[in-house]
This record gives structure tokens, C-alpha cells and sequence, in this order.
């Protein structure tokens, strides 16, 4: 009897909790507002399940406990409930994966559109590198990172001249485009982690790898990063600045280029 | 499958096998030190297992002190840890929940249950554990060394496992390698054992299809694990190299403190890939004895034949097959080809479907039941509702655009610890309390049990359930301190110091547990034989606890499935495996 109350309790105590949690995701900053969907899907369908399931429990616990002269029944199996029960379960996980997919092939297909901006991540800070001019970012090799030369470009690459490259500073965006970020380590892995974009994705050292977003709303968010990579990765952090578009340009305006540094360096 | 009725014409003979094929002890060294019954190796496995868990439970506490009051223990600081959480996570996965289910409970279970006298090769099996004792201690003295115990995290993700800036990597991080390569070849030993020995050593009439729940999920387990093992000692002896002759496996051009370093050429994600090939693999190595002994366990004590007996055996193998193919859903974010996302979010949500289809089968067999509310059966409900739990959220990861905004947040923390944490940790309980008086002869205390029981569910549950919402708020994992960082709250704070103050009284009731171990060890009530009246053969034994060899001079021989219990026209409501008639005789 007691067993029976306390799961029900459970079941109540984890429902009152979700509705009334005052931890949820963060206010969303980009398009991704499809990734929340699916995850509200995702709780709602899981969510049924979960009370179903225990409450159908705690009733047969407080049902079905011993007393004298109970007779437990003997049915080996029922193919028709085990049918139904197995044909119900892949319609809900059908109903989740296939928002699920839809989604990640947006995830993965990258707007023609998009600008490029370069995120690196070293132990223990972000750098940027923006298109210049010519709007491409030149090569870079890890071999050529040096005091000088922080995110490896390669020196005789012409499209890499014009590149803006901003050292452990703030990252700003432009609001209402999308950009495809490409992320890049010199040491260990990282991970460029903004909770209000939603899209996250390892940097990983030897090879470029990338997600997209588009910013939808203007602020200043944390950067935190997601993979550990060390002893400093708690303190690993950066900012990032969407902004309109006039304040963008004004603020690109102040950044230093690859030509610019190293003449500087000279 | 199930036989209703049996004529007198078709009782077979005694099957009598003189056991002079075992090697009998013939001092106190070889009888309880350099044994070879499976039953004192199961019990040695069980003790190391829980012994060093001991250590993973206070570091745990450490971990909790830490995230729950930053500002007060200023000891523990980022390398330590980093250590804590490294060394809790690969303790309890591998050298305790792995260790235990297959080394403890395999070791035990399988000769018993499927009606031999012990393993088909003893000497082998008792190899085994002493590797793998080797192995812990190798382990454990990675505390003592300079720079102390790698603090890589549990995954051990080059190239930051073996490079400055991480800590443990003077030598931490190769004592890790050497005793997970111990580890290993001493699993295998054993692993061969429990796989040979429930294929050939069955007793007459026990066929595959009337074995019970936990022999099929031990068994599978053990397969799973001999194919998924090889990936793992791959990927740690590619890194020992890395880390010790300068190869570059897993080691692209990198550059560290303003200088390039030597290495160039490989891959940190192909050790993902060997990584997660078994680490999938390994959560449903956990995972499958823990369904098949949960099975059993709500079986036996409500009284009524397992719901769906073929199609838990089908799922457990579909489930088996399947993890092959699921791992790299633990690497949506880690930069591989994002067209990988497709084929193993597919694979993954597949898997939802028998894993569902077992927990159908689990309350459809507490349904119409006679349900004794013991220690074990409480513990195989909790398991229920943390297995509930964390297989539905494990339905949010293996999405993989949904695992997008949640991996590497505190989400994975609380999904992975309710799923292959706490709910295989319940079973594990619930088994210790249901098998302990054929270990011992006694009963385990029962009021010390629900107390343990309760404190220990609804602890773990308050721990695990909230911590999901600290981890969608975004709060990312492996942080020793989350400082000040703009969307957590102070409320974070203070749900994270409730976390912890959960955590210590869990852990405490720990001891009660131990106590009641040792307590009923002397004190507790004489068992008798067969206590729950349990139909399967390892309480049809002629001696409790069982001699060496199990059987004395008959083997047992199989008339029936595990589950002739409350059979209609049967004397009592348990019809034993070697009872070749309904009313006994």
C-alpha cells in the first residue's frame, strides 16, 4: 500500500516538477527554434510514457499485493497485447525520430548564402578569423601558428591577407544572417558553446569541422566551452555580440587584418 | 514451451556423474585464496568490486562537496577535480558494474543456475579474477604516483589525455592504459568461461529456451563484451604508444605553450570511434544481466511467470545486435561526418523498441500477480521507475538534433547516471538481497533492507531527476565551478546544493548496507534452502550454501521453464525446473 502511494507520489512529484521548474532552456538567440520543437515532441511523448507506464505499476502493486489466498495467473505470453503494445511504441519513436531527421538535415545542409567566420579554440581562449575584403579565408596550416602568426595562416596564401583575425576578443555577428561557422583547434579538443544558439560542435585538431546558425535576436551571450580540455577548461570563455547590421560593420571596421599584424610585427 | 502435463513414461533416469573432473582443495590457500569454485571466485570478484566502488562512492562525495559548496572547499581544485570525476566514472563502469554483474554475479549464476558444477575451466576462471585484481590495484596506485591519477575524464579523449595542461599525464593516464589492458585480458578469460560453459555445460533437459532470464542476459552480456573488449584494448594500447614511443595514432600537427610538437598525421576522433565502439557496447553489457536478473527477480516474487518469456529472449539478443551499431551516437557533436547523424539516430531510436518491449513485460508480470513486497522486489520496482526514467531521456540523446543543444550538458550527467548508474546499481541490490542466503545460508536483515531501499530510490531518484533541468537550463558538464556566467541563475546554485546534500545521505545509507552485509552474515535468520520458493535450479541445491561441485552425486535434470509459478493444478505455486511432474515427486 505505502510502496503503491510513494510511486504514485513520484510519478506526481516529477510531473509538478517539470511544470513548475524554473529551469528551463535559455531564451533562444538563432534559427533553431526547430530543435526546441522537436525536443517539446520529444518531452511530450516520453512524458506520457513515463506516467502510463508507473502508474500502471503503482496500480498493480497496490492491485495485486499478497493477500491470503491469492492466486497469481498463469499466461505464459499473449501475442496480440505483445503486438499492439510493440506497434504503438514504433509509431512514438517514429513520431520522434522523424521531426528528428527532418531537422538534422537542415543542421547539416548549409544556407548558399552563409558568410564564413573562423572560430579557433587554443588552450585556454577563443580567436576569430572574419573574410576580408575578398570575402575568403585563406589557408592555415598548425605547423605555422607562432607568436606572430597565432592561428597558423598560411603566410604566402593572398586570400589570407585581407583576413581579420581577433585574438582572445569579442566575437560580433550580424543580426537576421546565416553563418556558417568553422571551427578549428591548435592543441586539444574544444567545443564553442553558446546555450542560446542551440548548435554546438567540437573542435577538433588536424581538420576543420562546422555548424550554421543564424541570429535572431541581438545581446551579448557567454561563451562557454563544451569539451573538456584541461585543467583551464572552466574558465575558457568568450562573448559574443549580435548586433545590427550598422553596428557590425562599424565594429569590423575596427579590426586588425593578418597584413595588418604582422607589418605591425615587423 | 511449457509443459502441463507429464506421463510417468516421460520422467527420466538420474543422470549420475562422478565429479572427478574437479579439483578439490586440498588446504585453506586453495580453498578460499587461489580458489577454483566458481562460487568463492564470484564472491572474490564481488568484494574487490565493492571495495574499490567504496572508493568511487567517496569520490563522488568529493565531486558533490565540490559543485554543491564552490566556495567552501577550496582543497579541491580543478586538478583534483578532474581526477575525481575521471577515476569515479571509469571505477564504476568497468571495475565495478561490469566486474560485478559478469565476474560476481556470472561467476555464481551460471553454473547454478544452469545446472553444472562449475565452470568448464577452473583454472582459467580463477586467472581471471586474480588479472583482474592486478589490475584494480594497478588502478588504485595511480593515486600514489607523481601528478596522481589521470584526470582525461572517463571517455580518455586524446590528444588532452596525454598532454600538458591535463592532469595525470606524468603517469596517471599510463597506469589508466596498463590496468584497462589488464583489466581486459582478464576479462576474457573469464568471459570465454561463462560463454563455453553455458553453451556446453547445461544439464540435461536445460535447453536454451528454458534458461532463465538472468543466464540470458549474463550470457549475451559476455558476448557483447568479447566483441566490444578488443576495441577498447586497441584504442589503449594505440594511446600507451602515443603517450610512451611518440607515435601519433590519435595525434594530428599540434601546437602547445607556443611550440610544435613532434606528433602529426592522426586522428583524435578514429579513438572515438574504437572508444564508443565499445562504450555502447558496455552500457548494454551492464545493462542486459541487470534485465535479465530484474526479470527473474519480479518473477519469483509476484509469484507469476514472466511475462512473454520468448520475446525477452529475442529482445535481449535484438538488443545485443543493435548496440553494435549505435555508438556513434555519443559523437553527433564530435566533428565526424554529420551525414554519420542520420543512420545512428535511426539505429538508436530503433533500439527504443525491444528496450520497451521489456519493461511492458515487467509491469504485465506484476499485473494479475500475487506481489510480495520483499527487499529484492522493492529494488526491482525502483529499477523500474530509474530505468523508466533514464531510458526515455536516453530517447532525447539518441535524437540526434535534439542531442545537439543537450550534449556535454549536465542532461548527459543525469541520463546516463539514472540509466546505467543507479538503475543496474538497484539490481544489483535487489540481487545481492535475493541471492545472499544461498551464498551464506542466512537472510539479509529486512527492515535494515527497506530502509536501505528507500533512502537509496528516492535519494538517487532526487539526485538524477532534477539535475536533467540543470543541463537544459545549459549547464555544461566537467565544470568544477560554473563562476559567473549570464543564464544560470543563483536558483542553479542552490538546486545543485540540494543535489549534493541528497548525494551524502544516499551515500551514507551506503553503510547501512555494508553493516547489514557483515550483520546477517553471523546474525541473520538460517535461510533453509529454497526461501523465496524460487522454481530455478540454483535453490534445488542438496546444500546451502552449495558444496564444491554444486550437485553432490546427481545432476539435476530439466523438465520445465524457469517460470511454473501459480501453475494451475500444481500443489504449491512453484513448480521447480527439476520437478518432473505438477505435484511433485
Amino acid at each position: 500500500m505505502a510502496a503503491a502511494i510513494i510511486l504514485v507520489l513520484v510519478v506526481v512529484g516529477s510531473v509538478a516538477f517539470h511544470v513548475l521548474s524554473p529551469w528551463w532552456w535559455t531564451e533562444l538567440a538563432s534559427n533553431w527554434s526547430y530543435i526546441d520543437d522537436t525536443l517539446i515532441v520529444t518531452f511530450w511523448i516520453t512524458g506520457v510514457v513515463f506516467v502510463a507506464v508507473i502508474l500502471f505499476m503503482a496500480w498493480c502493486v497496490f492491485r495485486f499485493r499478497h493477500k491470503e489466498g491469492r492466486q497469481a495467473l498463469y499466461e505464459p505470453e499473449n501475442k496480440k497485447l505483445e503486438w499492439w503494445l510493440t506497434g504503438l511504441t514504433a509509431l512514438g519513436v517514429a513520431a520522434m525520430l522523424a521531426p528528428g531527421l527532418v531537422v538534422w538535415h537542415q543542421f547539416v545542409t548549409v544556407p548558399e548564402d552563409a558568410t564564413e567566420v573562423e572560430i579557433v579554440g587554443q588552450q585556454w581562449q577563443w580567436s576569430y578569423r572574419l573574410p576580408g575584403a575578398d570575402g575568403k579565408l585563406g589557408t592555415s596550416d598548425t605547423r605555422k601558428v607562432s607568436y606572430d602568426n597565432p592561428l597558423g595562416l598560411e603566410p604566402g596564401d593572398e586570400a589570407g591577407r585581407d583576413d581579420v583575425v581577433i585574438e582572445g576578443g569579442e566575437l560580433h555577428l550580424p543580426i537576421g544572417k546565416p553563418v556558417k561557422v568553422l571551427l578549428r583547434s591548435v592543441d586539444v579538443l574544444h567545443d564553442f558553446y553558446v546555450p542560446e544558439f542551440r548548435a554546438k560542435m567540437d573542435m577538433v585538431p588536424g581538420m576543420v569541422t562546422y555548424f550554421w546558425i543564424t541570429p535572431t535576436r541581438t545581446g551579448t551571450f557567454d561563451v562557454l566551452c563544451a569539451e573538456l580540455c584541461g585543467v583551464g577548461h572552466a574558465y575558457m570563455r568568450g562573448t559574443v555580440v549580435v548586433e545590427e547590421e550598422v553596428a557590425y560593420q562599424a565594429w569590423l571596421e575596427q579590426q586588425q587584418t593578418f597584413e595588418q599584424m604582422t607589418a605591425s610585427a615587423d | 514451451m511449457v509443459e502441463r502435463s507429464l506421463g510417468p513414461a516421460d520422467i527420466v533416469p538420474p543422470f549420475e556423474v562422478e565429479d572427478v573432473e574437479l579439483y578439490h582443495p586440498k588446504s585453506w590457500l586453495t580453498k578460499y585464496v587461489f580458489s577454483q569454485d566458481a562460487k568463492i571466485i564470484a564472491i572474490q570478484y564481488s568484494l574487490t568490486a565493492l571495495a574499490i566502488g567504496l572508493v568511487a562512492l567517496v569520490l563522488s562525495w568529493l565531486v558533490r562537496l565540490q559543485l554543491g559548496f564552490p566556495d567552501y572547499f577550496t582543497f579541491i581544485d580543478a586538478t583534483l577535480y578532474y581526477q575525481f570525476i575521471t577515476m569515479h566514472g571509469m571505477i564504476m563502469v568497468i571495475y565495478l558494474l561490469t566486474a560485478l554483474f559478469l565476474g560476481g554475479f556470472g561467476n555464481y549464476l551460471i553454473p547454478l543456475m544452469i545446472g553444472a558444477r562449475d565452470m568448464v575451466f577452473p583454472y582459467v576462471n580463477m586467472l581471471s579474477y586474480w588479472i583482474y585484481l592486478l589490475a584494480v590495484l594497478v588502478l588504485a596506485a595511480s593515486f600514489f604516483t607523481p601528478g596522481g591519477p589521470t584526470g582525461a575524464g572517463w571517455t580518455l579523449y586524446p590528444p588532452q589525455a596525454i598532454l600538458a595542461g591535463t592532469p595525470g599525464q606524468e603517469s596517471g593516464i599510463v597506469l589508466m592504459l596498463v590496468s584497462l589492458i589488464l583489466f581486459i585480458i582478464g576479462f576474457t578469460m573469464g568471459g570465454l568461461n561463462y560463454v563455453v560453459t553455458v553453451l556446453q555445460a547445461r544439464a540435461r533437459g536445460m535447453t536454451l529456451m528454458r534458461m532463465p532470464l538472468t543466464i540470458w542476459g549474463i550470457f549475451t552480456a559476455t558476448v557483447m563484451a568479447l566483441l566490444a573488449f578488443p576495441a577498447l584494448f586497441v584504442g589503449a594500447v594505440m594511446m600507451l604508444f602515443d603517450k610512451t614511443l611518440g607515435t601519433s595514432f590519435f595525434m594530428p600537427a599540434i601546437v602547445q605553450g607556443g611550440e610544435v610538437m613532434a606528433y602529426g598525421g592522426g586522428s583524435p576522433i578514429l579513438f572515438q570511434h574504437l572508444f564508443w565502439f565499445f562504450g555502447h557496447p558496455e552500457v548494454y553489457i551492464v545493462a542486459l544481466p541487470a534485465f535479465g536478473i530484474v526479470s527473474d527477480l519480479i518473477s519469483t516474487h509476484a509469484r507469476r511467470n514472466i511475462f512473454g518469456y520468448r520475446m525477452m529472449v529475442w529482445a535481449i539478443v535484438f538488443i545485443g545486435a543493435l548496440s553494435f551499431v549505435v555508438w556513434a551516437h555519443h559523437m553527433y557533436v564530435s566533428g565526424m561526418n554529420p551525414s554519420f547523424g542520420f543512420f545512428f539516430a535511426v539505429t538508436t531510436l530503433i533500439i527504443a523498441v525491444p528496450t520497451a518491449i521489456k519493461v511492458y513485460n515487467w509491469v504485465l508480470t506484476l499485473w494479475r500477480g500475487d506481489i510480495h513486497l520483499t527487499t529484492p522486489m522493492l529494488f526491482a520496482l525502483g529499477f523500474i521507475v530509474t530505468f523508466v526514467s533514464g531510458g526515455l531521456t536516453g530517447l532525447f540523446l539518441g535524437n540526434a538534433v535534439v542531442d545537439v543543444p543537450l550534449s556535454d550538458t549536465m542532461f548527459v550527467v543525469a541520463h546516463f547516471h539514472m540509466v546505467m548508474g543507479v538503475a543496474p546499481i538497484l539490481v544489483i541490490f535487489g540481487a545481492i538481497y535475493h541471492w545472499y542466503p544461498k551464498m551464506t545460508g542466512r537472510m539479509l536483515g529486512e527492515t535494515m533492507g527497506k530502509v536501505h531501499f528507500w533512502t537509496t530510490f528516492l535519494g538517487t531518484y532526487a539526485i538524477f531527476f532534477p539535475m536533467h533541468y540543470l543541463g537544459l537550463l545549459g549547464v555544461p558538464r566537467r565544470y568544477h565551478e560554473l563562476g559567473v556566467t549570464s543564464f544560470i541563475p543563483d536558483s542553479a546554485h542552490t538546486l545543485n546544493a540540494f543535489i549534493s546534500i541528497a548525494a551524502f545521505i544516499v551515500g551514507a545509507a551506503q553503510i547501512l548496507f555494508l553493516f547489514n552485509l557483515v550483520w546477517s552474515w553471523f546474525r541473520g535468520r538460517p535461510a533453509g534452502g529454497n526461501p523465496w520458493r524460487a522454481t530455478t535450479l540454483e535453490w534445488q541445491t542438496p546444500e546451502t550454501p552449495p558444496a564444491h561441485g554444486n550437485w553432490g552425486k546427481e545432476l539435476p535434470v530439466v523438465y520445465r521453464w524457469a517460470y511454473d509459478y501459480s501453475v494451475p493444478g500444481a500443489k504449491l505455486d512453484f513448480v521447480p525446473q527439476n520437478q518432473p511432474t505438477l505435484s511433485g515427486g
